[in-house]
């Protein structure tokens, strides 16, 4: 639907942007940590299998693990130097996860090395489907699902529209806009991979009006082969999230528990494909990706081109932190999650990396008042539910009548709710938690034997997140 | 690495939050209904000043009392004790004695209120429940007022204002009718621009549309008030007068139902606290539709000249069925049938 000339979904909320800090700054390389640890586990699958040994000397861009099964992706070095340790480190999740400690060489040139090129000209779609797997690639915008299952179309479904995700509607990240800026080519030819493999027939680039340079700029230079339309977005949380941005862009409803292929049509981020075209044609493998970093704590703001396993420690060390910081969290402040430890690494799925000081993390300390009815997350859910009927439930652990009677499974929690409630009742929180519930109680059921209690539905698979 | 020492605070997202709080809300409610207080004490001096003292300081106080019985903090920071009791003061005869005024306070905040279980639950608006049970309980005193810019409102208290509990009120002023009582029981209706300005008889704070217009598009502009709800409720009282008007002149003019007696303060402050109303869009439409014909319904067939009240109250006791009945459509899904 339209909105003053402006594609747009309906309800949804307006958080404040803050991305001029770092919205005009081009992207800055990052320095390589003494010790930089890649996580097997960095996308939602199974964790991949390492093929490297400690105390072996690995080259940057060298395939360090391999995807073990469909679900999964392969793993790069994201620097030359030796392999120090195969062991646990902390994930953003609060889980221990395998990963391969790298001691990059001191004064290395630090080359890149090329692998077998995939050119779209001449691959088959399975070739490509291959190739975006062995390259590592996962989803971009945060939630890091593998692209190559995505694209892996099944039979007897049909694609005719290939939307690509420049909407950034988290307030702080600029990531997505600074590589439509500075990675134009890349973006154009990994549509050219993608249009390839999902059959589409148009692809159509969908941009918040808050970056009207990068619409420009993205509309300047389309290829003549290319069926590529920019469409500037109103500027909305959560404008970006895969079934609000088809919505806006196509007026098509993704119906409950099904993917954005049963509308026919694939939703790919922007920095996915600027990465698919820029590491398909050399037959690379990501080892680095683009991460904003700002927040009011964070002295040296930008977007920063960082090595994949720099800790976090590292990285705010290098930023400079206020010694005020209260609150980091990897992602956007509608979605991200906050940091546990800062022996995390940053991942593939770490698009941003955010700082509070006191000052703004105390803004989220706010007493809890009852629920006064006053409906505003009614009209903040861009998926239509009851926050309020699902909080008053949530509280009874009413599991089963949220998923069965209010659609509980349907809520992608994009964090609407509990932006906007006056009585700041932790809404999503509930609702996270009583999915957990939901899903362990379906997980019973069908061990069981039993049909699953409630419709298998709902956000998360295949879903980009909210960015 | 001199990275921070300091132990980082660990929450789910999001962490911003719009800055809308429940305490804010209502006292900008409480700042919206200034306008029309000052007013009713201008025009009714202080006699009006006294019962609008006692009722907000009957409802502080009873909110407070039966925080401290439950043993829970209290609750007047919340400002919602504030709104009721200004709201309840406002729609009470200027010369009502201030002992019934305290009553209707503590029944307002007690039975309307906290047996509910306080802030959220209260099914009716509280201040509406302290009303109905002085209309009914001492119905002479509820419908005797007086006139407007009386020259002595300022320097006299009517001797019934003061009258010890329990007893019969004795009234020495001269006693004003309201404008729909006029044209109830005598068939004189009143000049709309009279209306408009306040310039009439009427309860404290309900005279003046056109401040209680302003306090509430006031509210409305802050995304405080949910504006279908009083669109509705005014939308339906002036098609439906019009309607009858035009069949029948006797009936009386859209303008005048519009803005005589309760109705602005109702369809604007009473029929929109958000614990009473509906919560979906549709559902807030059919509300104040509701709200607006039992309104002419009950004024133009009623026994009594004015049904605001009622009509609220109505619509209060039907909103959790219009939000059952009038859901969202769930993204994605079907519109199921009606639970």
């Amino acid at each position: 639907m339209r909105l003053l000339g402006l594609k747009s979904f309906r309800h949804g909320v307006h958080p404040p942007e803050m991305k001029d800090e770092t919205s005009g700054m081009a992207i800055r390389h990052f320095p390589f940590a003494p010790v930089l640890v890649v996580p097997l586990v960095q996308h939602i699958g199974k964790p991949a299998v390492p093929l490297v040994q400690e105390g072996q000397e690995v080259q940057r861009g060298q395939k360090i693990a391999s995807p073990d099964g469909f679900m999964s992706v392969a793993m790069h070095a994201p620097a030359s130097g030796v392999v120090r340790r195969i062991g646990l480190t902390p994930s953003i999740l609060g889980r221990m996860v395998p990963g391969v400690f790298i001691e990059p060489f001191p004064g290395s040139t630090q080359e890149i090395m090329e692998g077998t090129p995939c050119a779209w000209e001449t691959a088959s779609k399975d070739e490509i489907i291959k190739a975006i797997q062995e390259a590592g690639v996962v989803g971009l915008g945060g939630a890091a699902f593998p692209t190559h299952v995505k694209l892996s179309i099944p039979t007897g479904k049909h694609v005719d529209t290939l939307i690509l995700n420049g909407a950034e509607c988290e307030p702080y990240l600029t990531t997505d806009h600074r590589v439509m800026l500075e990675q134009r080519e890349d973006i154009y030819m990994g549509v050219r991979y993608l249009l390839k493999v999902t059959g589409a027939k148009r692809a159509i680039l969908g941009i918040e009006a808050n970056k009207p340079d990068a619409a420009e700029h993205m509309r300047a230079a389309i290829p003549s082969d290319l069926p590529l339309e920019v469409e500037v977005l109103e500027v909305k949380y959560p404008q970006g999230a895969e079934k609000m941005l088809i919505t806006a862009l196509l007026g098509r409803e993704v119906p409950s528990g099904a993917l954005p292929l049963d509308v026919n049509a694939v939703c790919i981020n922007v920095a996915t494909s600027a990465e698919i075209g820029r590491l398909l044609p050399r037959g690379r493998g990501i080892q680095e990706r683009i991460l904003t970093a700002t927040g009011p704590a964070i002295s040296d703001k930008g977007n920063y081109r960082v090595p994949i396993g720099t800790p976090l420690r590292f990285l705010l060390d290098h930023v400079g932190v206020d010694a005020n910081v209260d609150r980091v969290f990897l992602g956007g402040p509608m979605m991200g999650q906050a940091a546990s430890s800062l022996d995390i690494s940053t991942t593939k799925g770490t698009s941003g990396v955010v700082a509070f000081t006191t000052t703004e993390a105390e803004r989220t300390h706010r007493h809890v008042y009852p629920c006064i009815r006053c409906g505003y997350c009614v009209d903040a859910c861009p998926m239509f539910l009851n926050p309020s009927q699902l909080g008053i439930l949530a509280l009874v652990e009413q599991h089963e009548q949220m998923a069965e009677e209010y659609n509980l499974m349907d809520c992608f929690e994009c964090g609407s709710c509990s932006f906007v409630c006056p009585s700041h009742i932790p809404l999503v929180q509930h609702f996270r938690i009583s999915k957990a519930a939901v899903r362990k109680a379906q997980a019973a059921a069908r061990a069981n034997g039993a049909p699953a209690a409630a419709p298998a539905s709902g956000g998360g698979k295949g879903s980009e997140g909210g960015k | 690495m001199a990275a921070p020492k300091k132990t980082l605070e660990i929450r789910t997202s999001p962490h911003v939050l719009s800055g809308h709080s429940v305490d804010t809300i209502m006292f900008n409610v409480v700042l919206a209904l200034l306008p029309a207080t000052a007013f009713s004490v201008f025009a009714f001096g202080l006699p009006a000043l006294l019962v609008l003292v006692v009722a907000v300081a009957s409802c502080l106080f009873t909110e407070r009392w039966l925080c401290r019985v439950a043993g829970r903090p209290s609750t007047l920071g919340d400002w919602s004790a504030t709104i009721t009791g200004l709201l309840y003061g406002l729609t009470l005869p200027p010369t009502l004695p201030l002992w019934m005024v305290a009553v209707g306070g503590v029944i307002a905040i007690a039975l309307g209120k906290a047996l509910f279980g306080g802030l959220g639950s209260n099914p009716f608006n509280p201040a509406l429940v302290g009303r109905a049970v002085l209309q009914a309980t001492f119905p002479v005193s509820m419908t005797t007022w007086m006139p407007a810019f009386d020259p002595e409102r300022f320097s006299r208290i009517p001797g019934a204002t003061l009258t010890f509990p329990f007893a019969e009120p004795i009234y020495d002023t001269v006693s004003g009718a309201t404008p729909l009582a006029l044209w109830k029981f005598k068939g004189e209706t009143t000049d709309a621009m009279q209306l408009l300005t306040g310039w009439v008889s009427g309860s404290a704070g309900e005279t003046s549309a056109v401040l209680i217009l302003i306090g509430g598009i006031y509210l409305i502009v802050r995304n405080m008030m949910n504006w279908r709800i009083p669109v509705a409720i005014l939308a339906t009282v002036a098609a439906l007068s019009a309607v009858l008007h035009l069949v029948d002149p006797a009936y009386p003019a859209p303008l005048f139902m519009l803005f005589s007696g309760g109705l602005m303060l109702g369809a604007m402050f009473m029929a929109t606290d958000m614990v009473g109303s509906p919560m979906t869009t549709i559902g807030c439409v059919v509300y104040g539709v509701v709200i607006g014909v039992m309104v002419v319904v009950i004024r133009v067939w009623g026994g009594m000249p004015e049904g605001v009240m009622y009509a609220i109250l109505l619509g209060n006791a039907i909103s959790p069925l219009l939000d059952r009945w009038f859901r969202t459509k769930v993204y994605g899904v079907p519109r199921r049938a009606r639970a």
